[in-house]
């Protein structure tokens, strides 16, 4: 079975990308989502019949060379099956929207077909992602986590036409090099210290590891310290966080589907996945560890920032997701793993909806994508506003506080800051409840932007929004139902008492027995509890009076503080910064050495060689062919002369 | 023990016959129109004799007081010369017909050539060396300035008549000087004496000259200047001629000189043939870029294919020669099919042998450009063509004797070197669109085409099984 | 110093320089008149080793045949040699030097000059006792006995030379009127000539 499930999406890409010639562009199509939709039935199947008990299944000889031995196995524990069921439904859900959402697209020329090309990707990449998750060890890992890159790459740049596009997609996939040096190396120190690449003969080596040092970069580190750094680079590529961040909002160029599938549910989370896959080692790490609760805070707060005062819907939205994550890192950080799973799960439901939400929108406003260009869309599309209302609901956490009856992003958010707070760090608590607010704050304008107020932007547009078909609907519906319940049905599982979270987990992540965060998350002080709540009003209530009551405001405070309303606008001028330390460095080194070492050095040799120096010896030998006879002899008689010389003065004879 | 001696001789002696015959036969009946009879009946003849010494007799033989060798390698050697003989006679004869210039003289010249090559690859003495060499060379002399009203052909003869005497002249300095030496001019006595004692600075003297005759014969830098010259003013078919059998058979008595007379001083010679065959393959290489003319490119060509030949012999080893032998099938093999192609080059029924005429020859003749660009690919080395292992043969071979600057020079002066064999792909497939030439190719050239250029590529599997007999044939050679 | 020791240096001298003359010679004929003269030392040291028979067919075939028929193909073929030698000129000083090279090359060589153990031997071995018989017997036993596979190749090359002769200078031109012996000596008066009896003052 879960065989099946990692394998029907990859035929499916197979049959629909090489095979849509022959079963029509539709045909395609419509296996690939069949595939999908089965994919995510048996993964509920696995999900919901999970005993607990880790296996592993072993499917072929992979890679054997000297010591490194791999076997391609899916390894099937409670991470996993959480996984799974995530990646599956959401993918089968968009390829469902998709069908949709592609249908008419004003990227491509009449008669051009894309669409077997589109779902075919998403196929692969659906696969890559199984792949990700269900690896038995680091290189597996590995291939799956390249696996999504390069399906990432292929859909944010699927409008190839756009120069846009293809430049977010290289930029996607570069910034994702850094992070992957980073993972390599770590990979490959493990490989160094325990000579596997399995994760049951490297967890159990942890506690060695731990308290070996090793050198690197001339300087002496502690390995598992190190180990967990090099291995959260990578998950700080792969996820968005900060400095490595920069790819994801360029990434919206790419089809919104996408966004929803990759950009906002599942590859961006790979990271969270990687940490808490690694938790052993993590738990052995405690600086790395407060690394990534920093890193992850920041994130949550710097991305939120951002998130205030962009107009394009798809890329608050992405902000969005990047600070969430943020949120999830930190939860992992602060070693509760299993509520970095829970706001992954619920994330993965509620985000995936509003970017879906988001798509419906920008369909019906024919592709319209600038909330300045929106409101009072209502009316005109219905059900999108309501799945998009009960998705913010999610995101910005409503509930009924200090029970367990809320929206999902209600349960989950809570528990990573109550968790923050138990973890004793008071900058991640207080950024994060900051974060809260602001994540209340943008969210609500996104929607009173969107849905209320007076039509703005082009009258034509206003008049031909319509609502979109039902394709794209129930997808919504689906995923609305997972951002109101996931929550309240899986707080116990995810966030219950130390015997019900390990008892679910079983043996998938450790944590350690002197590391109490969870039991202490659960007895946190009443503000604690009650901050994020209130953090979440504060944003509703100051959405409301700039956008609703007072929809001036926001004009007059951009003007008044334009230093800082830049500062956000410009997203902290990350780009700008990078541009200016990495970019333009590279660009003008690699004009240099293109210009000088390749072109002057290489290729002038080269050239010269062949287009100089040969010639010249061409043109000599072809002008020593006089025709003279008494040249040619001239020659032989010189050419004994110099030989019989040679021969006297190598002295051959002795 | 004259009747014995005979028997050994007996292929050349039959070939001789049939030489005599053929000439009273075209003297005494029809003369020139005989000539197209005269050379399928030749070839024929050759063909029947390169048989009967490949499958008929074995074994190490010599006649005449060990003056006349017949062995593995001899044998070798033989069939390779008259099989690529008879080829070139047939590609011939409908150019030199059309044009008028057909003799019945010239198959029986080729024919006494080829005796003359046959007593080179099996002489086991100095004289009977020179007296094949000289009987080799002469038919040649004639064949060369065989299309008299020409002025080109007879430059080309009178060049090749002039420069062949210097060198036989130097070949004889040399032998008396190791006559001198050596108080003998049979091969085993030589390698007697030079077993005995040390090497004087005279009989050293004796080998330079003897290898620089021999190296005008393969045409090896700095003694090839005739080579451009001789081969862009004989007439084609004569030109197919001199780039096939001859240069096998001067290579082959290279090897038997070297080894079979100079063994021991091993040290001495592979220094000199290393210098040549590295002149030879960068010369080769470089001065056929400035060509336009396709016979003078393929008179570079062969200097430089020379060039691999004598790496091969310079390893000083039994593996050197088999790479030698197998590198010389190869290039046999494959000028036999350029040749077949040069031939039929004609527009309007003259011949054509500028190389720009080929341009986008592909769109007109798909099948025969393919070919060629198979030959020419081989003819570069490049892979996964035959011309390519005939190289990795010789290379390797330079490589394990501890001449792994030479096998580098090898590598650097065919990458050279491809370049205008490539240049004639490319005004094949890439070139301007310009006159067009015939379509016209006579069914023998067409054949001979196809069959090289299939073998270029079939080849690959095992080289048609040459490989272990040139091993045979270089193991009696190198003991 | 016998009378023959004296004759083999003069001998040897005159056959050296003028062989040198031969080349160095302004005018083509006098080349040719030194050629004649280096062959006639050259039966002179032939003579003086026993052989007579060679030194005859030197005198005879060479002299008498070979040189005079250079001599005739030089003065008809009027080549101006002096123009050729001017071109040439051009490259005596690098010429000169190369043959100072291997000149001095040899010299080492001959200079240090040894021969293997046993060539001697060698040498000696292939020649019938001379004590015995005649030189000219010894010739032709080594020719057309020992050497016999030699001779033969040899017949060959005579046979191509030949060939290649006709090949490069026959013609068969047509519409010429050539002599036909047999055709002029089988003429009969009776049916080459017809007598006509005229009378006077009529006319045919």
């Amino acid at each position: 079975m879960e065989t099946i499930i990692l394998f029907a999406p990859l035929v499916g890409a197979l049959i629909c990308g090489f095979g849509w010639r022959v079963i029509g562009e539709k045909g395609g199509q419509a296996t690939a989502t069949a595939l999908l939709f089965l994919a995510a039935l048996l993964s509920w199947v696995v999900f919901l019949g999970y005993d607990g008990q880790p296996r592993q299944i072993p499917l072929f000889r992979w890679v054997e060379s000297g010591s490194l031995a791999t076997e391609w196995a899916i390894r099937l524990d409670r991470l996993t099956a959480i996984m799974l069921v995530v990646i599956n439904s959401v993918s089968a859900l968009v390829h469902l929207y998709s069908f949709g959402y592609m249908a008419h697209d004003e990227n491509w020329k009449h008669g051009e077909h894309y669409k077997a090309r589109f779902f075919a990707y998403l196929s692969f990449f659906t696969f890559a992602m199984l792949m990700l998750v269900t690896a038995d060890n680091l290189l597996q890992m590995f291939f799956g986590w390249e696996g999504v890159g390069v399906a990432s790459y292929l859909l944010i740049g699927f409008y190839w036409r756009k120069p846009s596009a293809s430049a977010a997609a290289m930029k996607a996939f570069i910034v994702n090099r850094v992070g992957d040096f980073g993972f390599l190396l770590g990979i490959f120190g493990l490989f160094y210290l325990t000579d596997s690449i399995q994760f049951d003969t490297i967890f159990q080596a942890v506690p060695q590891i731990a308290e070996t040092s090793i050198t690197f970069l001339w300087t002496e580190w502690n390995a598992a310290n190190l180990l967990a750094f090099l291995l959260f680079v990578g998950a700080m590529g792969k996820s968005a966080q900060l400095f490595l961040h920069t790819w994801l909002p360029d990434a919206m160029e790419g089809p919104t589907p996408v966004s929803a599938l990759i950009h906002a549910a599942t590859m961006v989370t790979a990271g969270v996945f990687l940490v808490c896959r690694m938790s052993p080692l993590i738990e052995y790490a405690p600086q790395a560890a407060q690394f990534i609760v920093f890193i992850g805070a920041t994130t949550a707060f710097f991305a939120a920032t951002v998130g205030l005062v962009q107009n394009d819907i798809k890329r608050v939205i992405a902000y969005s997701t990047c600070s969430q994550l943020g949120y999830m890192f930190v939860a992992a950080g602060v070693g509760v793993y299993s509520v970095a799973m829970f706001h992954l799960f619920t994330h993965a439901f509620f985000k995936a909806m509003l970017f879906l939400g988001a798509g419906s929108v920008i369909h019906a406003m024919h592709h319209e994508q600038d909330l300045r260009n929106y409101g009072g869309l209502r009316k005109k599309i219905p059900y999108t506003y309501w799945a998009m209302l009960l998705g913010t609901l999610a995101i910005t956490g409503v509930g009924i506080p200090l029970t367990h009856f809320g929206f999902s992003g209600f349960l989950s958010k809570d528990a990573v800051i109550e968790s923050a707070y138990a973890g004793g760090t008071a900058y991640a608590f207080w950024m994060l409840v900051i974060a809260a607010a602001m994540t209340s704050f943008y969210s609500w304008r996104l929607m009173f932007m969107t849905f209320f107020g007076k039509p703005r932007g082009d009258k034509h547009t206003h008049e031909h929004a319509h609502e979109s078909p039902m394709v794209m609907l129930i997808p919504l519906g689906v995923l609305a139902i997972g951002a109101v319940f996931a929550g309240m049905i899986w707080y116990t599982p995810f966030f219950g008492d130390e015997h019900a979270v390990g008892d679910w987990f079983g043996t998938s992540i450790l944590m350690h027995p002197e590391n109490n965060v969870l039991h202490d998350a659960h007895y946190v002080p009443l503000w604690v509890r009650l901050s994020p709540f209130i953090a979440m009003l504060i944003g509703l209530a100051l959405a409301w009076q700039f956008y609703i009551r007072r929809p001036d405001l926001p004009g007059k405070l951009a003007a008044n503080q334009e230093i800082l309303y830049k500062f956000l606008l410009n997203k902290w001028y990350f780009d700008e910064i990078y541009d200016f330390i990495f970019v333009r460095p590279a660009r003008g080194l690699g004009r240099l050495l293109w210009r000088k070492g390749d072109g002057a050095v290489i290729d002038g040799s080269i050239n010269g060689l062949a287009m100089g120096v040969v010639p010249f010896f061409t043109r000599l030998a072809v002008r020593a062919q006089t025709g003279y006879i008494y040249h040619y002899a001239f020659a032989m008689v010189i050419g004994i002369a110099i030989l019989i010389t040679w021969m006297t003065l190598s002295g051959g004879a002795e | 023990m004259i009747s014995a001696d005979i028997s050994i001789v007996l292929p050349e002696i039959a070939l001789a016959i049939f030489a005599f015959g053929a000439l009273m036969f075209g003297v005494y009946t029809g003369k020139d129109r005989t000539a197209p009879l005269l050379i399928w009946l030749t070839a024929g003849f050759m063909v029947a004799l390169a048989f009967w010494l490949g499958v008929g007799a074995t074994g190490n033989r010599e006649a005449f007081g060990g003056m006349f060798v017949n062995d593995a390698f001899a044998r070798f050697a033989k069939v390779m010369i008259l099989l690529s003989a008879a080829a070139v006679l047939v590609m011939g004869q409908d150019y030199m017909q059309r044009r008028d210039m057909l003799r019945f003289e010239f198959p029986v010249l080729v024919s006494l050539s080829v005796i003359g090559m046959m007593i080179m690859v099996s002489a086991g003495d100095l004289m009977a060396l020179y007296m094949g060499l000289e009987l080799q060379s002469l038919a040649l002399y004639v064949l060369a300035s065989i299309r008299r009203d020409h002025a080109k052909s007879t430059e080309a003869g009178l060049k090749y008549f002039m420069l062949g005497a210097l060198s036989s002249g130097l070949l004889l300095y040399g032998a008396s000087l190791t006559y001198g030496f050596a108080g003998t001019t049979v091969f085993s006595g030589i390698i007697t004496t030079l077993q005995a004692g040390d090497m004087s600075l005279g009989l050293l003297f004796g080998l330079v000259f003897l290898l620089t005759g021999l190296a005008f014969k393969v045409s090896a830098v700095p003694f090839h200047m005739w080579t451009p010259d001789v081969y862009e003013g004989a007439p084609t078919p004569v030109t197919a001629v001199f780039a096939t059998a001859p240069k096998i058979a001067a290579m082959a008595l290279l090897a038997r000189l070297a080894h079979d007379a100079f063994g021991p001083a091993v040290g001495d010679w592979t220094q000199i043939l290393a210098v040549l065959a590295v002149l030879s393959m960068f010369l080769g290489s470089i001065a056929a870029i400035g060509q336009r003319d396709i016979k003078r490119l393929m008179a570079y060509s062969s200097i430089a294919h020379m060039g691999y030949a004598l790496v091969g012999l310079a390893a000083g080893t039994a593996g050197g020669v088999q790479a030698m032998l197998v590198y010389m099938a190869i290039y046999v093999t494959m000028n036999v099919g350029a040749f077949a192609f040069i031939l039929a080059m004609e527009r309007d029924g003259r011949p054509v042998t500028d190389i720009r005429s080929l341009n986008m020859y592909s769109r007109h003749e798909p099948l025969k450009a393919l070919a060629l660009l198979v030959l020419m690919f081989s003819l570069a080395g490049v892979p996964p063509t035959v011309g390519f292992f005939g190289k990795l043969y010789v290379l390797r071979a330079a490589v394990e004797a501890d001449m792994t600057w030479l096998a580098i020079a090898g590598v650097i002066a065919s990458v050279i070197g491809a370049y205008y064999y490539l240049r004639i792909v490319y005004f094949m497939y890439f070139g301007e669109e310009g006159e067009t030439l015939d379509r016209r190719m006579p069914p023998v050239q067409w054949g001979l085409l196809m069959a090289s250029a299939a073998v270029m590529i079939v080849g690959v599997v095992n080289l048609f099984g040459i490989d272990p007999l040139a091993a045979v044939a270089a193991q009696t050679l190198v003991r | 110093m016998t009378v023959a020791d004296y004759a083999f240096y003069a001998f040897a001298l005159v056959a050296v320089a003028a062989g040198l003359l031969v080349v160095v010679a302004r005018n083509p004929v006098h080349s040719v008149l030194w050629l004649i003269l280096a062959f006639l030392s050259s039966a002179g040291l032939f003579v003086l080793l026993g052989a007579e028979f060679v030194a005859m067919l030197l005198i005879i075939v060479y002299v008498g045949a070979v040189a005079v028929l250079f001599l005739f193909v030089v003065m008809m073929l009027d080549i101006d040699f002096a123009a050729l030698k001017a071109e040439m000129a051009k490259y005596v000083p690098l010429a000169a030097l190369v043959g100072i090279v291997i000149l001095m090359q040899l010299a080492l060589a001959y200079g240090a000059w040894e021969q293997a153990e046993g060539a001697l031997g060698l040498r000696q071995a292939v020649t019938p006792d001379l004590n015995e018989i005649h030189n000219t017997r010894a010739l032709g036993l080594l020719l057309y006995d020992r050497y016999i596979f030699l001779f033969q190749t040899g017949g060959l090359i005579l046979l191509v030379a030949m060939i290649g002769a006709i090949v490069l200078t026959l013609r068969h031109r047509e519409g010429i009127k050539r002599q036909n012996v047999l055709a002029q000596m089988y003429r009969d008066p009776a049916k080459a000539m017809e007598l006509k009896d005229i009378k006077p003052g009529q006319g045919l």
